[in-house]
């Protein structure tokens, strides 16, 4: 049985530290000296109280396989097909497996997380997920030490997808992490939603969840998930690569050319918010991209 | 009857440019404006200018070319209804999106070609709607049709503007383009007297005429 290289796994002592960090911080926070978000990240009682309501979850999408327009996208979805439902995972893994989506719910313990989620086009939501860690699903097919990255990749069926039929996007959805990315504590594989099982048009019956990172790395609808050597080409950033890089992660600092990236719309907020480096979650992620220029790799 | 006959394509035109504005409003009390009401308005008012600017360009070529001379009369209230949602657009943007907030505003409208081709393109149209009066007209003279030739400019600049914010997808903006190109040419003479002789002939034929007609109204 080959083991992760430890490399490839977000060391148990960052994990401690970060909670020591959390516990200090907390203490701090009555003085009002740091900004709400950047503790709130591991703070679920806090965002509890910012919940986006379900009705504007389940009602606005971004899902092109079934509609461009965020309105459409909820009543074109809902004949959808979850059941049966398989993951296939392959590539540099020891075990490949496919799962059936049942028996990984069976096999995974879920867990509720409530994350915000920051959209590309400049508004956001605070979503309570269920779902199981990334890291521990991944343990299971043990990646090889050739695994470098991890990618991800939607159902492809344009006649429960009508979306796909359009020829400007090079179906089906690509997205991918790299491997210690995806071993990070915060990323997980989401299967519901408010507790309940997530509705088709937010990624049924399977979904991946990367709060640090704008919400279209966010996979939804996985059938198949590859442990891969070199980076993974993205929908998006063969779509339009000078606007989205690999990496994707909410950066207030870098420009978009359309959208406001230093502020953002919660939804159901009058007032603009301004946008936190990671989406509020630098704690947890900004070790991983120590050294990197985050411009350049946006 | 008579009466009705006059009257109906201006109350037709009244009504429908107005109808896109009194459906935000009920759907604002209907709460069926999204779960980002504000991005909504900013589309559905930017898309209900640029349809009615379309619709401004098509009055003249209706008229000289297809000879539809009751059109004419139209053009002044359909551009000032484009003005009217180019504005309602605006202000959404500036005013409930970013809240006047000068250091938005500066990365919102300054740092992004699309919203800047946007503002231009509202700021073409404003001199356009302060002299669409008749005393500016005497007072202007030639200079008011010239001067009014800034809402092909404000047109293709709303184009550009469109075609900068969809994401990939460009047929919709291309196609409002092909419009206003096509409504340009209209006006070009040697199209614009191609066009008229062959309905010219067209007409004749069918009135049992085989000579082609030169109007002298089309200098």
């Amino acid at each position: 049985m080959k083991k992760i290289p430890s490399s490839e796994i977000t060391p148990e002592s960052i994990y401690l530290s970060r909670r020591r960090f959390m516990g200090t911080v907390g203490a701090l926070a009555g003085s009002a000296l740091l900004p709400s978000g950047l503790w709130a990240a591991d703070n679920y009682e806090e965002l509890r109280k910012e919940l986006t309501p379900l009705k504007a979850i389940t009602n606005y999408n971004n899902f092109y396989e079934f509609s461009t327009k965020k309105e459409e996208v909820a009543p074109l979805s809902q004949g959808f097909r979850t059941s049966p439902w398989s993951v296939k995972v392959g590539g540099h893994v020891s075990k490949p497996t496919t799962f059936d989506i049942d028996d990984l719910r069976k096999r995974f313990p879920q867990e509720e997380r409530i994350y915000r989620l920051r959209c590309v086009e400049g508004w956001s939501m605070v979503i309570p997920w269920m779902g199981l860690p990334l890291a521990a699903f991944l343990k299971v097919v043990e990646p090889t030490p050739k695994a470098k990255y991890v990618r991800f990749e939607t159902l492809q069926d344009w006649k429960q997808m009508p979306g796909q039929k359009s020829s400007w996007y090079s179906w089906p959805y690509v997205e991918g992490l790299r491997l210690d990315e995806a071993m990070n504590d915060l990323a997980i594989l989401a299967t519901g939603l408010y507790g309940n099982p997530l509705p088709p048009q937010n990624g049924a019956p399977i979904r991946l969840v990367v709060p640090w990172k704008y919400g279209f790395k966010s996979i939804k609808s996985i059938v198949k998930i590859d442990l891969v050597g070199s980076m993974p080409n993205s929908l998006w950033m063969q779509a339009a690569p000078n606007e989205y890089g690999f990496y994707a992660n909410v950066n207030p600092a870098v420009d978009h050319p359309r959208w406001s990236q230093s502020s953002e719309r919660r939804i159901g907020e009058f007032f603009r918010r301004k946008t936190l480096p990671f989406n509020g979650y630098a704690e947890q992620v900004a070790h991983l991209y120590a050294g990197m220029d985050l411009r350049r790799n946006f | 009857m008579d009466w009705l006959k006059r009257t109906w394509l201006p109350i037709l035109t009244h009504v429908g440019a107005l109808l896109p504005l009194a459906m935000l409003i009920w759907n604002f009390f209907h709460d069926q404006l999204t779960a980002n009401p504000i991005q909504y308005i900013t589309f559905r008012t930017g898309k209900t200018a640029l349809v009615l600017l379309v619709l401004t360009l098509a009055c003249t070529p209706l008229n000289t070319v297809f000879g539809l001379r009751q059109v004419v009369s139209l053009r002044k209230s359909l551009g000032l209804y484009a003005f009217l949602y180019a504005t309602l657009h605006f202000l959404t943007f500036v005013g409930l999106d970013y809240q006047f907030d000068p250091e938005l505003l500066k990365e919102g409208i300054f740092k992004k070609r699309y919203a800047l081709v946007g503002f231009s393109a509202f700021l073409a149209l404003l001199p356009l709607a302060i002299t669409s009066t008749k005393g500016w007209m005497r007072r202007l003279g030639k200079n008011w049709k010239r001067l009014h030739r800034l809402i092909y400019l404000a047109a293709f600049l709303a184009v550009i503007h469109f075609v900068w914010l969809v994401k990939s997808d460009v047929r919709e903006p291309l196609a409002y383009g092909a419009v206003v190109v096509v409504l340009l040419a209209l006006r070009l003479k040697t199209i614009r007297r191609t066009l008229v002789n062959l309905r010219e002939r067209l007409a004749n034929r069918r009135r049992g005429y085989n000579r082609v007609a030169f109007p002298e109204d089309l200098n």
